[in-house]
Order: structure tokens, then C-alpha cells, then sequence
């Protein structure tokens, strides 16, 4: 199965990977994994969510300690103990979810866990010299800045900083471009080049091909923990053959759509305001709405206020000023309860802690909208049975995995939990739904089960919102898509081909930075960028 | 994924292994970790015993005989489990929302107190029917411990006040509040203590019916057991088979999922902790009429609400569970007077509490020793 | 009813407070909370005291009972940092388990002799300065002293220097700190033991210097309770602790000074004529610890800030956002 090439003899290796194996209780994410980067280059290292990427590279960063299997950097063996190791080998991983202490500022996160210096932290100094660093790889950054206060791009440009100032030569990026808008993306790409150019290697760890194509000079895969291709120039190889190395089957790229047939409004937003968790506004007079038997897709790139967006028509947010209308009825600043009543679905983003009680059972969990009604309720007393029965009727119905209907849900695998969350809240027969994010992190046979359940849900006449930032998801499913920046909209856009053509993604990625669609639609597509 | 390597340790070829538990283990594990937790922490105790020179195993004997020897101190262990019967339920119900109520010492004492100003007031003449006058002394306990309750709840609730503090510094308040009407207002002679109550305020006691049941002579038993195990029965049914219970677990499991499903928890915290305060009191109004039947601190104040979040703890919050963990606790606390030092009885439930808080790791974790070399 | 004096009064039993907040503070920046005060507390009083009887020597004392206090508070960081346990249901246990065994061990204590104390004086110079000087550096323990240079420095040390750096760090986002190669069980483990030896500090301050003597759980009467109580208050800052320690102390002494004159404000002092009504007296440092945590959580809403954001969570390698 596995395809290599045999090394080019360009390069020197910077990092050899050799039978690496790690297993988590109940999953062998590595299984003997072979994995080679040769100094100055970029290496993709491609697959689904689960096949064991992250926990590859955490071996490699020190972070992991592998069962077996050897490392080498720049020839030589090497047992790392801990990330300080690795860091010292000259290896920095840029975590997915950024390693940033919010409240602290830019330098303080960069001298984190360094031995200069050593006692007293003379800042001004030091905030120089982190600058200085900046500059040289035109990562442009405000020592002095707290992170909270800085975009999700300059985060990531302070991981970088904080590996590059350690004197990093690997450099392992950890799906970078998932919090990014496709022109930051490109803003990433250039600095990426710089780094190489300058003589340091990145891995760059993506489940996207189309960026591993651009940006990548060779690519290995992994699929369920095992290297299905190792070394692969990125240039020769097809998207449809690193797609099946991948997946391990051919993939179909779009669903099937049926033609839609959107009735009445159900939901409609109007120009509401909002705060996030740090009182700061998220939604600055955002307007939607979303007809019967559609599936309104909103676009985004993260933090620019879908959750509080979601938040807000699930009456769990307060809303400063504007409307939320469900069936011409006003739920504005009413309680959860309010929409719950009046037919809304609401599938949250966070399924561990929001949408589940992770130490009550099945049953539980799927009574979570159900219990104050017959026949679960009589005079307020539960009927358990009645509970129980649903349960299973819902197990049966929704196929989730599970020995029984008392099993506490925290033990249940993410794909089977968004399942009992689905099935919780279709069984509801919503007219109206709300779906944050619902593949985050499932595999792809999970994934493509939640998409057939929400065109389901299309068909059957409800309304869907999709808030998604997964840009492929959204064409795939949407009707409609509108984009939101900054908190509010910039325009809508109409999805109607199965295969979204390019100029349409170029729109939606120029909005998401920012542009407003009549402005693009006045100055014509490509002025811009 | 848990990282399953952070607690290894080598040893000599093998390696202790520690893993997230996937599954759900059987019915009888729990129990087993439980008993093993409090056979460690009578252990430990024993050491700590003795190296203060005392002997532990006559003090542990002692315990047992002083308490369970025969049916007159059987009696009274059941005597001194009730007031931890009632705290007990009344720490579960508060801490199945994760509300930390450790004040169920101070409400216990203002339930007493409650019950105690119907009589020393007077609100009640002595020739109201004993039921009226007992059910009269009952709610008013239960309602001034569900102010007691109300308090921090409302606190907690509406300006997110720490309930752990602010039931602590209520408890402090209460034992002055009382302090304060027993030396100034109801004082008998001078001393800190009310007159004793009348017949009529005197919870039924087993001797009474000495008569028709012989084996009955001098039984101190009283009918606040009845009260609690009636309580407890009627808190299992709220909480696990009720809508309102299923609120208080959804509540105290993931309060984030209960505000999604369109619960209020605001109200809920002021509710439950007022149940919790009300429950306590009931168990003060048992003691001042049950047992002490007059009002005086020392023995209403002797940490009970304390004991009573041991109980509830090992008792995995569970209030037909409860029942049977107070009885052993009242074994405890009774034979514990006698024993030197004094402080051993505290000292054996603190220890037994840290076990128990430890032992719930196996529950989570899974912990199998391996060949170092093995890789599976 | 000298204001001097219950100012004077109030810095040397506050004292007692500082160490207890500071002790706290440091162990929940670093993510722990640890409600065990009161117990560690008792521990601290209970062997400081002890230890002088046998030795002689209160130096002695004070050291042994920051030993002790600081062991056992390794029960907490044990349980919680390793077992990932509840910290609150862990920190009752702590506070059961301290008390508890202080009272065995310090059985028969309270009817021992008289020990030599630790030092009191007054400081040449300072006690000149007006006002300050008698209520600063006059007649202070040594261990008062020891507060004032104390407050400054854990400020410093927290916002200025490489540990505080990772103090911080590891109480607001401890999978920054891990990533990096430094322990977070570790700094963890560590900031427990300091606030447990911070606490048998405060302990050994009651029992050695401000209210000499072992009188089992009433030697802090709630004490380790207002100080956790303080640290809301404080904001996790040790110069608002000091403060908050002083003003409480104060306030005890002020409840004691009320009710010793027969005219008060030109009036029958009604605490003097009816001693009942000081038990309302008594009430207060409990209430005023409820109204400062008011305030605390009210200015803590307001702000949307104060407490470290990973106060309270277990850390596991791989969970995210912990």
C-alpha cells in the first residue's frame, strides 16, 4: 500500500521518523508510521480528522512520548522527554488550538519556558529584541500587545515568533489555515516561503488538498493511523489520487441536492446587536432570514461572531437591540425555553459542553427538550419507562453505537454523541434548525451521516441554518450563503450548481475578509485580489 | 484523548499503566472501592491513633460495642444518626447541583431555633394537640433554615457570590444569632440555655410505648428517624424520578446544557438551596425536640452539617444510601465521646473523606500493571 | 476606644489574615484552589505551638509549622493534581483532615505552660513618624514585620520575575506552559506546598505572637474561611490582600474595644450594660466577609475579569482548552 518514492538526493534529512507507533486507550493513532523532511522544504502531512496526524507531529514536538519507533534530527538519534527537548533540537510545533496565554503580553508568551532571562524580567529590553526577531521574517507584531487583544492571524504570527525567536528549524504547523481567511492564508504562504527560503523546513499538517497542492513541496499520508504514501512530490501527484490515499476509496465530492422548494420565512434576524463574553460588540446589526424547506448557509471566517450569532436566536446570548422573529412570533431576549416551544432546533457548536450532560445516560440526554411533556411527564413525575422506550426507539432510528440506553454519554465517540444530539433534536419535528459546526471533528463516514440528516431535514420542510467554517460543507449543502465579517453581513449569495465554480468561491473568500458584495459586484471580481 | 503516559512509573520491569475507563464497570465496583477506601482510612486513622498514644485497636473496638453492643445503644446510635440523616440529604440535594452547601451546620442550628420560638415565644399554647403542635415546630424549623438557605442562594444566584464562603460565615452568624437569644432573652438562671420545652413539644420517643412493646423500656429512639427516612424517600423520588430532579441533575451535570434545554437556573439555585436549608432545618427541629428539648448551642452546634457532607459524599449522593451510611456515622460520633483524645472521631471522618475523594480516580481510571517491554 | 491602638491592634492580628491570603492567592494563580486554609491553619498553630514547648525555641516553631501545614497540604495537591479530583470536595476534606488531626495531636496542649514568644519591638526612627509610627513600628511582632517587606515582594515576584512569569501562565492557560517544556504538575505541586507553609505561617502567628495559645478549632475561629474569603476580595492581588487583612483585623479588635467603655459617643454604651448584644458584635467579621465577597464578585462581573481561567480545572495532556 504504501508508495515511495526514492529520496531525491537533494537535500539533506532534517527529521527522520521511523516505525513510529502510539496508542490511546481503545485507538492505535500510529501504527509504525515512517515519516522523513528534508531540510528546506515545506512537507504536507495529509489526512482526515482521527488518522493521526496531530499525534505524529506531538511525538515529534516532545509533547507525546511514541511506544516505538525512533527519531532522528539531522542524522543523529534523539529521545525527546519533553517539548523542551525537542525545542532544543530545534523543532516547534504550532499547536491548532494556539498555545497563547491570553492575558499576557506578546513577549512575556515568547520568553515562556526560556533560561534568558534567567530572574528578572526586564521587559523593554527584551520586547526590542522580540521585535527584531519580527522583522527579520516579516512577521509584523506589537511586543507590548496583550494576545486577547490581537486577530487570530497575528496569534498565529506570535506562535511563530515564539518558535523562530528559540531558534526553531522545523517548524510544524498544525492545520494553520483553518482559522485563517483565504487572504490571510496567502499573507501565511508568503511568510511560509520566506522561513524555507531562509533555510528552515515546516511540516504542514492540512486535511485540505487543495492548499497542500499549492503550497507544498512533497506530501506524505496517513489514513487511520497508518502511512499510505510517504514523500510524494506534490507536484506530480492528482487531487483526486491524494484524495483516495486519503479516504481510501474514491470520493464524491458533492451531495446530491435535490431542487429546493422554500416556502414562508421561519426565521428572520434584524439588525441585532450583540456583546461577546469579554463585553465587547460581536454582532454589529446583522440581518438574516431563512425560508421553509431551505438550508441558509452562514460563512465565516472563526470569531467574527457566528457563535454569538447562534447564541442569540437560541435565546443564549442577550441581544442589545434588533429582532429575532421565528414564525412571525418575537423571541427576542425570551428565555431558551421560549424557542424550544415554538418549534427551534439548535444544534451547538460545543457538543461536550453545551449540547450534552456528559455523566447522564442516553436517556437522559435525548428527554433533554421532552421531559416536561406527556408521556415522559405526568403531573410532574417522569415516566422512566416511557424515557427508556424513546431512547431506544431513537438508537435504533439514528443507528448510535452504544451497549445500552443507560450508558453515560460522556463515553460515546464524537460522531456517535452529535448523532444523539441530532436525533434529540429532529425527533422535536423542528420547523426550524440552527447546526454550528455539526461535522467539527468527526470522520468522514460521521460527517457525511450529519449532512444526509440536515438535507433530510430540508426535504421535510424545515428551515436549516448552517454556521459553518467549513467553506466546502457550506456550497455542498447551502441554498443560500450569507458571509459574515466583524459581525456583520456582507451580503448573500445564491449556491445553486452542484459544483461551486471559482469565481464564486473568490466572492465568498473576499467577503469573508471583509468586502462587502455590492462593492465587489460594483468594482468586478479580481480588482480586489 | 487523556495523554495515558503522564502517571507511569518504573518499576523494576513492569510499569504501572493508567487509562481512562471507556467503559461503564459493574454495579458492584463502586462499592468495593468505597469499602476499600474506608478500610485504608480506618487503618490510616489507626496509625495516627497510636502515634498520639492511643491504642487504635480498642478505640475501633470500642466503637463497635459502644454502638451496636445491644439494643439500648443501638438506640442510641440511631438517636445520633438522625440528625446526620437529615443534614446529610439536605448536603446531597445541594451538591447534586454542584452547589456547595456547607452550611448545613448553621441552618440545622436555625432550624432549631425555628422550631425552638414556637415554644419559648409562645406562638403555640400548651394545650394545642401534640400533631398540631409538633407539625407547627416542624415547619418553622423548616423555614428558618430554608432562610437560612435562601440566603446565600440568592447570593450565589444573582450576584454570583461564592456560596462555599458565604454558607461558612452564615454558620459562624447563626451559632451568635442563638447565642444571643438564649444568654439575653430565653435564659434559664443566668446559664446559656433555654427552660426545658413542655410534653406537648417533645417528638414521640420509643419508651413511651413502653407499655404495649416491653422490649420499648428506655429507648431513646425518637420520631425524627421516621421523619428522616420518610424525607429521604420522598428526596429519592424528587430527584430521580421527578421533573424538577431532572432539572437538578441536568443543572448539576452541565449547567450549560441544562440553560440550552430551557431551564432557569437562577430560580433553580435559590429553590434547591432553600430544599437544602429547609432539610436542615428539619433535622434541627428533630434534635431540639427529639432529643435536647431545649435550646442550647453545645449540643446542637456539635457538627453535625459537617458529618453530614461525609455522608452525603459517600453515600454517592444518593438518599436511600444515605440512610444506611448516617447509621454508621452515628456509631461513630457516639462512641467517639468516650474516646481519648477527643478529637479522634473528627480526625477518622476528615480521613475517610480524603479516601473516598481518592478513590474515585479507579472509578474513572483504569490501573493495570504491565512489562515494562510489553507493547501489546 | 483609641483608634491608634485598634489600628495597631489590627495590623498584628491582620497579620495573621496577610500570610493566609497570600498563601491562598499564590496556590489558586496557580490553578488550585485550595479550601483547606482553616485546616492547614490549625496544623500551623497547633505544631508551632507544640514545637516551642518541647524546644524552647519559637524560630523553631514557626518553622516546623510551615513544615507541617506544607505536607500536608500535599494531600490536596496529590488528590487534585495527580487524581484530577474535585478541588472544592478535596479542600473540605483538608480543612476535616487538619482540624482533625490537630486536635489529636494537640491534646492536652491547651493546658501547658507559658513559652517564650517570638520578639516584639519597635523599629528606631519609623516609630517616630506620626500616626504610622505608633500603629506601623511600635511594639510589633517580628513576624508583623516580616508582613510588610512580605506584600511588596510576592507583588513583585508574581509580575516581574521568570517564575511569576510561569506562576501566571500556568493558572490561565497550562497547556501554554506544558507546550513549552516546563512542568505544570510541578509548578502545581509547588505553589500548594507554598500556600500550605504560607498558611502554617498564619497558623504559627496566631498560637506564637498574636493570640498565644492553643485553643483547639477556636485558635482561628474561621480565620482560613475569610481569608479564602479575602482572596475574591483582593482580586488574586497580594497588595489588595494586605489591605483587606489589615481592615480585618482592625474590625476585630474594634468589636473587643466596643465593649469595654460605659459611654460611647456621649451615650450609654448599650454592648457594655446588656453584654448580651455582643454576640451581634461577634456576627460582624462573618457578615463582612459576606459583603466583601460582594463586592469582590460584583466588581469581578463588572470587569469581567479575576480569577485565573484555569482555576479549579484539572489538567490532562490533550484536553483542549485546559
Amino acid at each position: 500500500m504504501t508508495q515511495t518514492i526514492p529520496p531525491t538526493p537533494d537535500a539533506p534529512f532534517a527529521v527522520e521518523m521511523r516505525g513510529i507507533v502510539k496508542r490511546f486507550p481503545g485507538v492505535l493513532a500510529n501504527d509504525h508510521v515512517d515519516f522523513e523532511l528534508r531540510a528546506g522544504e515545506i512537507h504536507a502531512l495529509l489526512g482526515e480528522n482521527g488518522a493521526g496526524k496531530s499525534t505524529l507531529m506531538n511525538v515529534l514536538a516532545g509533547l507525546y512520548r511514541q511506544e516505538a519507533g525512533i527519531i532522528k534530527v539531522k542524522g543523529k538519534p534523539v529521545e525527546f522527554h519533553s517539548p523542551r527537548d525537542a525545542i532544543k533540537s530545534g523543532i516547534g510545533m504550532i499547536h491548532q488550538h494556539f498555545m497563547l496565554v491570553p492575558s499576557q503580553t506578546v513577549t512575556e508568551n515568547v520568553l515562556l519556558g526560556l533560561d534568558d532571562p534567567r530572574f528578572f524580567m526586564r521587559l523593554p529590553e527584551y520586547d526590542a529584541k522580540v521585535a527584531a526577531v519580527g522583522e527579520r521574517f516579516g512577521l509584523k507584531v506589537d511586543p507590548r500587545a496583550k494576545i486577547w487583544q490581537l486577530s487570530v492571524g497575528e496569534q498565529q504570527r506570535v506562535e511563530l515568533l515564539k518558535m523562530l525567536y528559540r531558534g526553531a528549524n522545523v517548524l510544524i504547523m498544525d492545520e494553520p489555515t483553518a482559522v485563517l481567511a483565504p487572504t490571510e492564508i496567502e499573507g501565511l504562504f508568503d511568510i511560509l516561503r520566506s522561513m524555507v527560503a531562509q533555510g528552515k523546513s515546516v511540516i504542514f499538517i492540512s486535511h485540505k488538498l487543495q492548499e497542500v497542492t499549492a503550497i507544498a513541496d512533497r506530501v506524505s499520508v496517513l489514513r487511520r493511523g497508518v502511512a499510505t504514501a510517504t514523500s510524494v512530490p506534490s507536484r506530480g501527484a492528482t487531487r483526486q489520487e491524494l484524495a483516495r490515499l486519503m479516504v481510501g476509496r474514491d470520493v464524491v465530492f458533492a451531495l446530491e441536492k435535490k431542487p429546493g422548494n422554500p416556502g414562508k420565512i421561519v426565521l428572520e434576524v434584524k439588525d441585532i446587536h450583540a456583546d461577546n463574553d469579554k463585553g465587547l460588540p460581536a454582532l454589529r446589526g446583522f440581518s438574516l432570514n431563512v425560508r421553509a424547506g431551505e438550508i441558509v448557509g452562514v460563512a465565516g471566517v472563526a470569531g467574527n461572531g457566528q457563535s454569538e450569532l447562534s447564541q442569540v436566536i437560541a435565546s443564549m446570548r442577550k441581544c442589545k437591540q434588533g429582532q429575532v422573529i421565528l414564525n412571525s412570533e418575537s423571541l427576542t431576549n425570551h428565555n431558551t425555553l421560549f424557542g424550544i416551544q415554538h418549534g427551534m432546533a439548535y444544534v451547538p457548536e460545543d457538543r461536550n459542553h453545551v449540547g450534552s450532560a456528559p455523566n447522564l445516560s442516553v436517556t437522559d440526554n435525548v428527554i433533554m427538550k421532552k421531559y416536561r411533556q406527556p408521556p415522559i411527564s405526568h403531573a410532574g413525575m417522569l415516566d422512566m419507562s416511557a424515557a427508556e422506550k424513546l431512547a431506544r426507539e431513537l438508537k435504533q432510528a439514528y443507528d448510535i453505537i452504544v451497549p445500552n440506553v443507560s450508558t453515560p454519554v460522556r463515553l460515546l465517540s464524537g460522531g456517535n454523541l452529535q448523532r444523539v444530539i441530532l436525533a434529540r433534536e429532529i425527533s422535536g419535528l423542528p420547523n426550524f434548525m440552527v447546526a454550528v459546526q455539526p461535522t467539527r471533528g468527526l470522520d468522514v463516514g460521521a460527517i457525511e451521516g450529519v449532512h444526509r440528516l440536515l438535507m433530510a431535514q430540508r426535504e421535510s420542510g424545515a428551515g436549516v441554518l448552517l454556521i459553518s467554517e467549513e467553506l466546502e460543507e457550506l456550497l455542498s449543502l447551502s441554498d443560500r450563503v450569507y458571509v459574515i465579517y466583524e459581525g456583520k453581513s456582507m451580503g448573500e449569495v445564491k449556491v445553486g450548481g452542484v459544483e461551486p465554480d471559482e469565481s464564486l468561491i473568490e466572492t465568498i473568500g473576499l467577503m469573508m475578509t471583509g468586502t462587502p458584495l455590492d462593492q465587489i459586484q460594483k468594482e468586478g471580481v479580481g480588482a480586489n485580489g | 484523548m487523556a495523554e495515558s503516559t503522564s502517571l507511569q512509573k518504573k518499576r523494576s520491569g513492569y510499569k504501572i499503566r493508567v487509562e481512562p475507563r471507556l467503559d461503564v464497570p459493574p454495579a458492584w465496583y463502586p462499592l468495593l472501592v468505597s469499602l476499600g477506601a474506608i478500610v485504608f482510612a480506618l487503618f490510616l486513622g489507626g496509625i495516627l491513633i497510636s502515634f498520639a498514644g492511643g491504642d487504635p485497636i480498642r478505640s475501633y473496638q470500642h466503637i463497635a460495642k459502644a454502638s451496636f453492643g445491644d439494643i439500648g445503644v443501638l438506640s442510641d446510635t440511631i438517636v445520633k444518626a438522625t440528625p446526620i440523616l437529615l443534614v446529610a440529604l439536605a448536603c446531597s440535594v445541594a451538591f447534586r447541583m454542584k452547589l456547595w452547601n456547607i452550611g448545613a451546620e448553621g441552618q440545622f442550628i436555625m432550624g432549631a431555633f425555628g422550631a425552638s420560638a414556637i415554644v419559648l415565644a409562645p406562638v403555640l399554647s400548651e394545650e394545642t394537640p401534640r400533631w398540631l403542635y409538633l407539625t407547627v415546630m416542624a415547619l418553622a424549623g423548616m423555614g428558618m433554615g430554608a432562610i437560612w438557605g435562601f440566603i446565600p442562594g440568592y447570593l450565589k444566584a444573582k450576584l454570583n457570590v461564592n456560596e462555599i464562603i458565604s454558607t461558612l460565615m452564615l454558620n459562624y452568624i447563626a451559632v451568635a444569632w442563638v447565642n444571643f437569644w438564649i444568654f439575653g432573652v430565653w435564659s434559664e438562671g443566668g446559664f446559656q440555655m433555654s427552660p426545658k420545652f413542655p410534653n406537648v413539644a417533645w417528638l414521640p420517643r420509643l419508651a413511651e410505648y413502653a407499655k404495649e412493646i416491653p422490649i420499648f423500656r428506655g429507648l431513646t429512639t425518637h420520631a425524627g428517624l421516621l421523619i428522616g427516612i420518610v424525607a429521604a424517600i420522598i428526596l429519592w423520588l424528587i430527584v430521580y424520578r421527578s421533573r424538577w430532579g431532572y432539572e437538578i441533575r441536568l443543572i448539576g451535570d452541565n449547567a450549560q446544557a441544562a440553560k440550552y434545554a430551557g431551564i432557569n437556573i437562577t430560580s433553580n439555585i435559590i429553590y434547591v438551596m432553600m430544599l437544602s436549608g429547609a432539610l436542615a432545618g428539619l433535622g434541627g427541629m428533630s434534635e431540639v425536640s427529639g432529643v435536647v428539648h431545649r435550646l442550647q448551642t453545645a449540643p446542637i452546634a456539635a457538627g453535625y452539617g459537617f458529618t453530614g457532607i461525609i455522608v452525603a459524599w459517600l453515600a454517592k449522593l444518593n438518599p436511600l444510601v444515605i440512610v444506611v451510611v448516617s447509621v454508621l456515622f452515628g456509631a461513630l460520633i457516639l462512641a467517639g465521646r468516650e474516646i481519648q483524645p477527643s478529637g479522634v472521631p473528627k480526625m477518622i471522618q476528615g480521613i475517610i473523606l480524603v479516601s473516598l475523594i481518592a478513590s474515585d480516580f479507579l472509578l474513572r481510571y483504569r490501573v493495570r500493571i504491565v512489562r515494562a517491554d510489553a507493547e501489546e | 476606644m483609641d483608634p491608634i491602638i485598634i489600628l495597631q491592634a489590627g495590623v498584628a492580628t491582620g497579620t495573621v489574615l496577610l500570610f493566609a491570603t497570600i498563601g491562598e492567592i499564590l496556590a489558586e494563580r496557580s490553578g488550585v484552589l485550595n479550601l483547606g486554609v482553616e485546616g492547614m491553619m490549625l496544623i500551623g498553630a497547633m505544631t508551632a505551638f507544640s514545637t516551642t514547648i518541647a524546644t524552647g525555641n519559637p524560630w523553631l516553631g514557626v518553622l516546623a509549622a510551615m513544615f507541617a501545614a506544607g505536607l500536608i497540604s500535599q494531600i490536596h495537591a496529590f488528590i487534585t493534581i495527580t487524581l484530577q479530583a474535585d478541588q472544592v470536595v478535596s479542600g473540605l476534606a483538608l480543612t476535616f483532615l487538619g482540624t482533625g488531626i490537630s486536635l489529636v495531636l494537640g491534646e492536652g496542649l491547651s493546658k501547658a505552660g507559658t513559652v517564650s514568644l517570638l520578639p516584639n519591638f519597635s523599629i528606631p526612627v519609623l516609630s517616630q513618624i506620626p500616626i504610622l509610627g505608633p500603629i506601623l513600628f511600635t511594639k510589633q511582632s517580628v513576624l508583623v514585620y516580616i508582613g510588610y517587606l512580605f506584600t511588596p515582594l510576592t507583588w513583585y515576584f508574581i509580575n516581574h520575575t521568570r517564575p511569576g512569569l510561569n506562576l501566571r501562565s500556568v493558572g490561565e492557560y497550562p497547556s501554554a506552559v506544558d507546550s513549552l517544556g516546563i512542568s505544570v504538575f510541578g509548578l502545581r505541586y509547588f505553589y500548594v506546598f507554598v500556600g500550605g507553609m504560607l498558611a502554617g505561617l498564619a497558623g504559627a502567628t496566631i498560637s506564637l505572637a498574636v493570640a498565644p495559645g492553643w485553643f483547639s478549632e477556636l485558635t482561628t475561629a474561621g480565620q482560613g474561611w475569610i481569608a479564602v474569603g479575602l482572596v475574591i476580595f483582593a482580586q488574586w492581588d497580594p497588595v489588595r490582600a494586605m489591605f483587606g487583612s489589615y481592615a480585618f483585623g482592625a474590625l476585630r479588635r474594634l468589636i473587643l474595644d466596643v465593649q469595654g467603655p460605659t459611654i460611647i459617643f456621649g451615650l450609654n454604651n448599650p454592648f457594655y450594660y446588656n453584654p448580651y448584644w455582643g454576640f451581634f458584635l461577634q456576627m460582624l467579621p462573618y457578615a463582612f466577609t459576606v459583603i466583601v465577597l460582594v463586592i469582590g464578585s460584583r466588581e469581578a462581573m463588572r470587569k469581567r475579569l479575576g480569577a485565573p481561567a484555569a482555576l479549579g480545572n484539572p489538567y490532562i495532556r490533550g484536553e483542549r482548552g485546559k
